[in-house]
């Protein structure tokens, strides 16, 4: 069975969490003793219906003040899909960790309350959607009760979120509008009667209609080094075989390869998977490869096919989300960390701010602030091997690492 | 190999990798052991990952004393089996050393009382990385962790700033004194990890399947009455039923199920059409509604 990931997205009281927990609730996942808890406790507070979102707002202050602060993990299967739901905040303040949950995924959920329309809060979700090249958006329409279920109201936002698609640089997306109400669950696992303007396909069962082969970036193969093994015992005196993960494409014994950065030529001789042998290993397969010559290969290389070099350089401009109060700064140093590789990397210049409500882009910008995206241009201290983000999303895209308390401060997408 | 079409298959690609990072990442990583079903799958995902050469850091065991006598000669026999060190410390002496101190009463329990002696192990250790089979679906604090999830110098978890983490770029830099739980299996579910023992035939302990078992009913769950580990009332009565654990902690406060599974595919049928959840027979989950948030800020695993 597959495994589909997804993010939502949503400002504040768009009912993200209580969209997940009528998902959970109609496609019987929640088991008896949650759904109890969840009963108990919206008694409790005097609610006169079920407030889902104790189902996945986890967090002590998250119940207090009513909000998403930090990603919840989701999970619940129907017959055809095992789902993982990345629940993201909707706050800005908390804009990191939806581009955390999001980063993950594969398809998105960004919620519109139906009363409210497009807002500020949706352009940046589209905008990050976009900028994470997720290939399969939904905007769901939400709260369609409070708008007398009203085809006008549908049509109106829609209308206004087309003029946002327009304005996007990643023409892909596939994004389809469902008006859905999370609370009475009106077209989120079941169709509803109450609109019967709407022609298409309730949320879920748009979901398990997605083709893993469509939302899925393939890419070339890449496969960057993470540990060495060499056992030094008796049974496997010589053996010497690089553990990996596969991005992108696939690979067999036999290929004609090429290790970065010494660019030391080879022939793949064995493919590993625990104590068996394999012909190919395929994306995301974390194998173990034997190459036909000894040649002294670390943490950090990447193995590649031959012909098919990324570029391999010691500078790149890419947009960052920068994710830190402390400003990024012209000069600052930072360690960039691309895939397992880490290296030290200089802020060279701040080309541009881009606005994500696609108002443009502010230049001649010193610093940048938490949450804010822009192009910048670093230079590194070793070179890294890399692909542009809108072909290879593993080898496109990077983290920067704050060299004083080792927070994670920034992501980056390579142009 | 075309392994990506199978859920459980890329969730194992992905615990290797994650195994992998540890062993890159950290000087002084452990895997913390339990001997339950979770961490069992984790000794065989190291094994997995690092093949042919054997799992390059040591497993540890905070033992409660109050632990299911068939979990520990389970134990016992894994780590021989594999030639892997074992490290044992005890509540007992944390208790004995006046470190905390023992509950008593109707729901006393020893769970707590590890934080204290895992922080004092992994100082001992100076452990910086410590593996543990938490899994996301388990309750909805641990729902929010990450993957690599930073504790201070105290062990705590600052739940309102958690590092980002993206794609699947680990970053496992700290700080002297800080240390990182690792949790390779965060996305697998409860059933994942059974059809995962399943297809890859893992030997459990005998205390997962159905078995004949002393026991008595209180506040509508299965306590056992084996030994004197669980507080019993003199008017509780004691029956014999047959039963199962889905869960294997401290005895004092881990229920069992009634159950006829007493094969993996049984035990695998069960949990699929199971309407409560793995954590439903924890009482320690219960005292509050952020019970384990509370727990995992004080350094809970």
């Amino acid at each position: 069975m597959e495994v589909l990931k997804i993010a939502t997205a949503g400002s504040v009281d768009d009912g993200k969490s209580t969209l997940i927990g009528r998902i959970l609730y109609d496609t019987k996942s929640l088991t008896s003793d949650k759904l109890e808890a969840i009963e108990k406790t919206s008694k409790q507070r005097g609610y006169d219906y079920l407030d889902f979102s104790l189902a996945t707002d986890g967090l002590v202050a998250e119940r207090e003040q009513g909000i998403t602060i930090d990603v919840a993990h989701i999970y619940f299967s129907t017959k055809k899909k095992s789902y993982i739901i990345a629940d993201t905040p909707g706050h800005v303040e908390y804009t990191r960790n939806m581009v955390t949950g999001a980063s993950t995924s594969q398809a998105s959920i960004i919620l519109i309350d139906a009363r409210k329309g497009v807002i500020e809060q949706t352009n940046r979700h589209f905008f990050i959607n976009n900028l994470l090249r997720i290939k399969d958006v939904v905007v769901a329409i939400n709260k369609m009760d409070l708008v007398d279920y009203s085809e006008d109201v549908y049509n109106k936002i829609k209308a206004d979120f087309s003029d946002l698609m327009s304005k996007r640089d990643y023409q892909d997306q596939k994004i389809t509008f469902i008006p859905v109400s999370a609370l009475k669950g009106d077209n989120v696992v079941n169709k509803t009667d109450k609109m019967p303007w709407y022609k298409g396909d309730a949320l879920l069962e748009h979901l398990e209609q997605l083709d893993k082969k469509d939302i899925y970036n393939v890419g070339t193969p890449r496969f960057p080094v993470q540990y060495v093994i060499r056992p030094k015992t008796e049974d496997f005196h010589d053996f010497r075989g690089y553990a990996g993960k596969v991005y992108g494409g696939e690979l067999s014994v036999g290929d004609d390869i090429i290790v970065l950065p010494s660019k030391t030529r080879s022939k793949i001789k064995d493919i590993y998977f625990y104590d068996e042998k394999y012909q190919t290993a395929s994306r995301r397969s974390s194998v173990t490869i034997t190459l036909e010559n000894d040649i002294n290969v670390s943490r950090g290389d990447m193995i590649v096919k031959e012909g098919d070099l990324p570029t391999i350089d010691k500078q790149f401009t890419a947009n960052v989300c920068w994710m830190d109060s402390n400003q990024l700064t012209v000069g600052g140093k930072y360690v960039v960390q691309h895939g397992v590789n880490k290296v030290l990397a200089k802020v060279d210049r701040i080309n541009h701010k881009i606005h994500p409500d696609y108002s443009g882009f502010e230049k001649d910008v010193t610093g940048l602030n938490v949450n804010d995206i822009a192009s910048v241009t670093f230079k590194l201290n070793k070179p890294i091997f890399y692909d542009q983000f809108k072909n290879h999303r593993t080898n496109g895209s990077f983290i920067l690492i704050d060299t004083q308390n080792n927070n994670t401060v920034g992501a980056g997408f390579i142009q | 190999m075309n392994k990506d079409t199978s859920n459980i298959n890329s969730l194992e690609n992905e615990a290797i990798y994650i195994m992998r990072e540890v062993a890159a990442q950290f000087e002084k990583p452990v895997l913390l052991f339990s001997g339950g079903k979770d961490s069992i799958t984790l000794v065989r995902l190291a094994v997995k990952a690092f093949y042919p050469a054997k799992i390059p850091f040591p497993l540890m065991h905070i033992d409660t004393g109050h632990n299911f006598p068939e979990t520990i000669e389970f134990r016992d026999r894994l780590v021989k089996e594999l030639g892997l060190e074992l490290i044992v410390r005890n509540v007992q002496d944390s208790i004995d050393e006046g470190k905390v101190k023992e509950e008593s009463g109707r729901y006393a329990s020893r769970n707590m009382l590890q934080t204290t002696t895992l922080l004092d192990a992994i100082e001992e250790f100076k452990f910086d990385a410590c593996i543990g089979g938490a899994r996301r679906d388990e309750e909805k604090a641990r729902a929010k962790e990450r993957i690599f999830s930073v504790r201070d110098d105290f062990g705590q978890w600052d739940e309102k700033n958690q590092r980002p983490e993206l794609f699947d770029m680990l970053n496992g830099q700290i700080e002297h004194g800080q240390n990182v739980r690792v949790f390779p299996i965060s996305n697998w579910t409860e059933l994942d990890v059974w059809s995962y023992i399943e297809a890859e035939n893992i030997e459990i302990p005998s205390i997962y399947f159905a078995h004949k078992r002393k026991v008595f009913l209180r506040d509508g769950m299965i306590w056992s009455a084996e030994d004197d580990v669980v507080y019993r009332d003199e008017n509780e009565e004691v029956i014999e039923k047959m039963v199962r654990f889905r869960t294997v902690g401290d005895m004092s406060c881990t229920a069992a199920v009634l159950s006829d599974a007493v094969s993996i595919s049984k035990v695998v049928e069960e949990i699929r059409d199971s309407t409560i959840s793995e954590r439903g027979a924890r009482i320690d989950d219960k005292r509050s509604e952020a019970a384990m948030e509370k727990r995992k800020q004080q350094g809970y695993f």
